[in-house]
């Protein structure tokens, strides 16, 4: 009854070719991000904020990067956590270089040196595919990897191996370090998050948006309108990879705080992958879905028992999260390959129509 | 069409093959500016291979391609595409997770300029180029009619419909050469009718150059100016509707399937 667009005609090609043409969608976003700018901050208690919020952006931030290459171009990639490690190791080595200036400049310039490097490994990607694709990918996961353990320069050579955050401020209010609080870490990933999701969003709306779709649908009949492989490859490459280079920039610098190159395994890379795929294969919204279903959903059963009174043994619920999240996997493989969002879409549908069943 | 008109596109001595198979063999036609020219032959006969030369996705092994005055002895698609021939696919080859608007859309890539930059602002000149290219589009929704599925996902289509919005895809490319394969393979009388006027149409308003496969020997006599006949890679016939369908080579060809 609510959720309706009767009544709103477009007047303009303008009004319709807008990202949210519908009214009812724009307040929502308005809402939620009223919330999350205001409410979180100011309600929300240390560990929803370090815990909750701050990971579960920076990741929709990572699975933005991925749908990018996975949902949009279908170009299948195993190599994302090694692209978020270049971001963090190269923010960490220019902010260790350069200490005079901010620190949010080098995170996001941390993410070229992760498109420099992902456009790189993209080359291949235009003779193989699908699954070879998967495996050359695989092949810069490692090699990143390996980088990350063996050239000392990289971490400055600290003995243990690991990057550790130097403390850095924002006019003059700690953003990073052991003296940055939760709120003011928050409000600097989610202010990231929300503009680069918002660029990401135009570019996947207009015209390299559908250069890659068209791609990923139908590369034959792409090259006949006109569309380069490699270059649309390579910058869908270049795009997705400065994604996950800011975020695994942020990843250290503003929710770790120190990493050791194991945080950038292919562990990481199967997870956002995972993201991606429950919350929906070339949508936006479904970046965060998978992101929130991932990350969000393995803390909430961790508190259930305890919650309920239940005298569950924290063995026994490390097991069941385990198992719902990988049958949850399974699920939206067989039974809604598009996600999350897919039945997000379906729900808005349905309301349009209700009370009425079409 | 008038016969002094000039030759938009000239096939010389074309041959082609696949590894043994000889797809096309030492065949040569041309296709003037403005005409309709189909393109007829049994199954196999190596229609889709020719289309396929054309515009650069197969490179022949003999022989020269002609188009616009130049001749290359190999093209990629993309520049034929930038020069200006489309085309439609006997299997639809359809953009399915995107919308029929979306589809359309993509046509016009090649006349869209705005970067990354502005692109990623979608503001300013990316609006105003997106607006502009979109009026574009609904004048060819318009034209084929398919207004109310727009916003539909095109995989959810019909056939008919699909092939129509293949159709608009090539035309939002304000293609100079147009090439058809097989536009009403699979459709009924209606629908048929609806796709032989919007070639027509086009043909007579626009003056696009239509090069045509189709195996419904009715709509190939009544829409083309000239007719080149294939048979087994070969050219066995080439020359107005009325000279081909009289020539008792294509008799035999096509004996047994109505004549
Ligand atoms: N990519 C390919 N690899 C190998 N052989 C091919 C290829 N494409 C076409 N051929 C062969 O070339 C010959 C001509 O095929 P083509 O598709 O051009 O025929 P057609 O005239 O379009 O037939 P139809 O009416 O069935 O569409 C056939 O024998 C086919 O098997
Ligand atoms: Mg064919």
């Amino acid at each position: 009854m609510f959720y309706r667009e009767t009544g709103q005609f477009k007047q303009s090609y303008a009004a319709d070719q807008a990202v949210f043409p519908i009214l009812q969608d724009r307040i929502g976003l308005a809402i939620i991000l009223l919330v999350a700018f205001v409410v979180v901050p100011l309600f929300g208690n240390e560990f929803l904020l370090a815990s909750v919020m701050v990971p579960f952006l920076i990741l929709s931030l990572g699975a933005i990067g991925i749908n990018i290459l996975v949902g949009y171009t279908g170009l299948l990639s195993l190599g994302s956590a090694a692209f978020m490690g270049v971001g963090a190791y190269s923010a960490y080595k220019l902010s260790t270089i350069f200490p005079g200036v901010n620190i949010l400049v080098w995170i996001l310039c941390s993410g070229f040196f992760a498109a420099g490097v992902g456009v790189l490994f993209g080359l291949p990607s235009l003779r193989i595919k699908g699954f070879y694709l998967a495996v050359a990918t695989l092949a810069a996961q490692f090699f990143l990897q390996w980088c990350f353990v063996r050239i000392s320069w990289l971490y400055n050579d600290n003995p243990s191996g690991a990057i550790e955050v130097p403390a850095r401020t924002l006019f003059g209010i700690a953003i990073t370090g052991p003296s940055a609080t939760p709120v003011t870490r928050y409000l600097v990933v989610l202010a990231i998050v929300v503009v680069m999701t918002l660029l990401a969003s135009n570019i996947v709306h207009g015209r390299i948006g559908r250069t890659w779709m068209a791609v990923r649908d139908m590369d034959i009949a792409a090259q006949l309108m006109g569309i380069r492989l490699l270059p649309a490859k390579l910058l869908a490459f270049a795009v997705s990879s400065f994604y996950c280079g800011v975020s695994g920039a942020l990843m250290v610098f503003l929710w770790l705080g120190a990493a050791e190159p194991s945080a950038f395994d292919i562990k990481l890379s199967f997870l956002l992958l995972f993201m991606v795929i429950i919350g929906g294969l070339g949508s936006m919204i479904g970046s965060f879905f998978g992101a929130a279903l991932i990350h969000i959903l393995p803390i909430v059963i961790r508190m259930l028992p305890e919650a309920l009174g239940l005298p569950i043994a924290a063995a026994t619920v490390e097991h069941l999260t385990y198992l719902i999240v990988g049958g949850l996997i399974i699920f939206f493989l067989i039974v809604e390959p598009h996600g999350l969002a897919r039945l997000w879409q379906i729900a808005k549908q349905k309301l349009r129509v209700w009370p009425f069943p079409y | 069409m008038n016969a002094a008109s000039e030759t938009l596109l000239s096939v010389d001595g074309v041959s082609l093959s696949f590894g043994g198979v000889k797809a096309i063999t030492d065949v040569s036609f041309d296709i003037r500016k403005g005409e309709i020219r189909a393109i007829i032959g049994p199954n196999g006969a190596g229609k889709t291979s020719m289309l396929n030369v054309v515009n650069g996705f197969y490179h022949p092994q003999h022989g020269r391609i002609t188009y616009k005055g130049k001749t290359r002895p190999r093209m990629r698609p993309y520049q034929a595409a930038s020069q200006g021939i489309a085309r439609t696919f006997q299997n639809v080859a359809l953009f399915r997770g995107m919308t029929t608007l979306d589809n359309i859309m993509v046509g016009r890539t090649l006349k869209m300029h705005r970067g990354l930059f502005w692109q990623m602002l979608r503001y300013g000149p990316a609006m105003r180029e997106e607006i502009e290219h979109r009026r574009v589009v609904e004048d060819i929704i318009d034209f084929l009619q398919i207004e109310s599925i727009r916003k539909t996902p095109v995989g959810k289509l019909p056939y008919g419909l699909q092939k129509r919005v293949e159709l608009g895809r090539a035309l939002a490319m304000e293609p100079e050469l147009l090439l058809l394969d097989e536009p009403m393979a699979g459709m009924n009388i209606e629908e048929k009718e609806d796709m032989c006027r919007y070639i027509l149409d086009l043909n007579k308003h626009f003056g696009t150059t239509i090069a045509l496969i189709e195996h419904d020997m009715g709509v190939v006599m009544d829409l083309s100016d000239r007719v080149v006949v294939l048979e087994y890679g070969h050219k066995i016939a080439d020359g107005t509707p009325e000279v081909v369908k009289a020539d008792p080579k294509v008799i035999e060809a096509y004996l047994g399937v109505g004549h």
